[in-house]
């Protein structure tokens, strides 16, 4: 008996991603503009102003890796979520329940296409930032793997919170309330080092610094904290995610009566 | 017969502690249809989704195809087919594309003649393009079970598949109902209708308070629970039942000139009518006139209500 049906993956990584394109508007243009105007105001604009930069960049460059990170949060926490919300809502979920489709070829079917869109949202938005602002990117390999790596881990958390959720307001409350303030106060538009103490030390609790940091260094080749710090967190932050939600199909919480 | 599905003590006690199936034991049989009766809250749906995997069974176990369902519901779940209740898929998909995603969903390769044969047969073929949500509520229906006979289920389950449609549609259904019989699908449908089990069921089940009340064969469940009523009208209204006929089960309405007779319950569907015969020569032979019989079985209907209504009907579980 196999333990993975590639076909039935595949299904549901498509249907999803046409959902997204179906609703293109929201979800590319929406996200698109609203990166590009950071660019223009804080890039172009703000940052036009600020001979000095920040770390040595162009505060322009400097803000790329973090706006990007809060697009990539906010979008990947955002279509996993809903991507499973939705069905469960309108009780369509009936039909993934009754196939034989495991945990795995659910997370690769909804968290895949989830981290697929923020993938397609980001090489828009860096070619977008390209006409505002100077960036490079030093490690470009790296700089994709990272992306990815958050990518699929926040469509992991998204999926979650989709489970979790019993209303459209606790879908929004945890990316409006949490995500956003997080990623404002995590490094996206100062350099943690700037901090006076003991802010600083506090925003080293703050977990989307060491997001905002590892991207950073992907382009620039330095950062506030290890990059292997940043990884490792990351990778952690992965498998807790997906601990959590192989155990949400064992038990059916949320998912079966 | 063959078993394609066999329920043990199967029970579902839900978080909040009400309990919705109290230990079902039930047997479904290769190529027949089974309808399942019961009013609202009775557990149809709980029992459905239990075995469709929406619902996680307290205890008892589920045998499908000879296999246990929750060991094997891999290969198990591909060979099931569930039409749910509501109307629920995601509208704003086209027909063909939701019905293709649904055979994808099983893990199945597309094959757009079988696709385009079902869609034809449900007369949905001229709408494979349109949106779901801008079909009418019967269309939307048939889409939902295209959606579940996209996989070629051998066991289809229709959760009240005529709910809510017309006269017209729900005949049109019944008619692809024995067609998917003729094709060798075993289907189970629960439904209010007693006219839908009555017209198309092999076997039916009575199902109350999470308990099955009866299982049997249709004709055999009226023939052994049906009963006879006969209202003779009397040419001269009578003051008491006479003597000649008190050995009939015969009651005399209020006014006098018309004789009840409720009898026959449990000998067969001709032992009434032959006991009503012999009431109207008793009446003839004691010089008793009457101008007018009106006699009828009851109705799978009348049986089902006599079951519900009765004060704590016995729990029981006949041939399968």
């Amino acid at each position: 008996m196999s333990l993975f049906n590639a076909r039935s993956a595949w299904t549901i990584y498509k249907q999803e991603l046409m959902r997204a394109f179906r609703t293109a508007m929201q979800s590319i243009l929406a996200p698109v503009l609203t990166t590009t105007l950071y660019f223009v105001v804080f890039g172009a604009a703000i940052g036009g102003q600020m001979k000095s930069g920040v770390d040595g960049l162009n505060y322009g460059a400097f803000i790329v890796p973090g706006l990007l990170l809060l697009t990539i949060l906010g979008e990947s926490v955002s279509n996993a979520s809903f991507g499973i919300y939705m069905p469960r809502f309108t009780g369509a979920i009936y039909e993934l329940l009754s196939a034989p489709v495991g945990v795995a070829e659910t997370l690769v079917g909804f968290v895949g296409a989830a981290a697929s869109k923020s993938l397609i949202l980001a090489a828009i938005i860096l070619f977008t930032a390209s006409f505002f602002v100077d960036y490079t990117i030093a490690h470009p390999v790296y700089a994709f793997f990272f992306v990815l790596l958050v990518s699929a881990s926040f469509s992991l958390f998204g999926f979650i919170l989709g489970i979790w959720a019993d209303s459209f307001e606790k879908l929004t409350i945890v990316p409006l309330l949490i995500l956003t303030p997080l990623t404002f106060l995590g490094g996206t538009f100062y350099s943690i080092d700037m901090l006076p103490e003991p802010w600083r030390q506090v925003a080293m609790a703050n977990p989307v610094v060491y997001l905002v940091n590892g991207l950073r260094w992907t382009f620039y080749g330095s950062s506030d904290v290890p990059i292997a710090l940043s990884l490792g967190l990351t990778l952690l932050f992965l498998v807790l995610c997906i601990g959590f939600i192989t155990w949400i199909f064992k038990s059916g919480w949320r998912l079966r009566t | 017969m063959q078993p394609i599905l066999e329920i043990s003590g199967l029970t579902k006690t839900y978080s909040g502690g009400f309990t919705a199936l109290k230990g079902v034991d039930l047997t479904i049989n290769k190529g027949e249809i089974f309808a399942l009766l019961g009013p609202n809250g009775a557990g149809k749906t709980t029992l459905i989704g239990a075995v469709c995997g929406m619902v996680r069974p307290t205890s008892g176990t589920i045998t499908a195809f000879g296999e246990d369902m929750g060991r094997h519901w891999r290969t198990l779940r591909k060979r099931v087919g569930l039409v749910p209740q509501e109307l629920a898929t995601d509208m704003f998909e086209p027909v063909l594309r939701s019905v293709n995603h649904s055979r994808g969903l099983f893990g199945l390769a597309p094959n757009p003649a079988l696709v385009e044969e079902i869609l034809k047969a449900l007369s949905l073929w001229e709408k494979r393009d349109e949106q779901i949500r801008n079909l009418s509520g019967g269309m939307k229906r048939r889409v939902l079970i295209a959606k579940a006979l996209a996989h070629e289920p051998e066991l289809l389950f229709l959760d009240e598949p005529t709910a809510g449609v017309d006269v017209e549609l729900r005949r049109d259904m019944w008619k692809q109902i024995a067609l998917l019989r003729e094709r060798g699908t075993t289907v189970i449908l629960t439904t209010h209708y007693i006219e839908e089990a009555e017209e198309m069921a092999d076997r039916v089940g009575i199902i109350r308070k999470g308990e099955i009340l009866m299982v049997d064969e249709k004709a055999a469940m009226m023939e052994r629970l049906g009963r006879t009523e006969a209202l003779i009208t009397l040419d001269q209204p009578l003051a008491q039942v006479p003597t000649e006929v008190a050995a009939f089960p015969v009651t005399l309405a209020e006014d006098g000139r018309t004789l009840v007779y409720r009898g026959g319950g449990g000998e067969g569907a001709s032992a009434g009518t032959a006991e009503v015969a012999e009431l109207t020569k008793a009446l003839t032979r004691a010089g008793i006139d009457y101008t007018a019989i009106d006699i009828h079985e009851s109705s799978l209907e009348d049986i089902f209500v006599n079951l519900l209504e009765g004060p704590d009907a016995p729990v029981q579980e006949t041939a399968v």
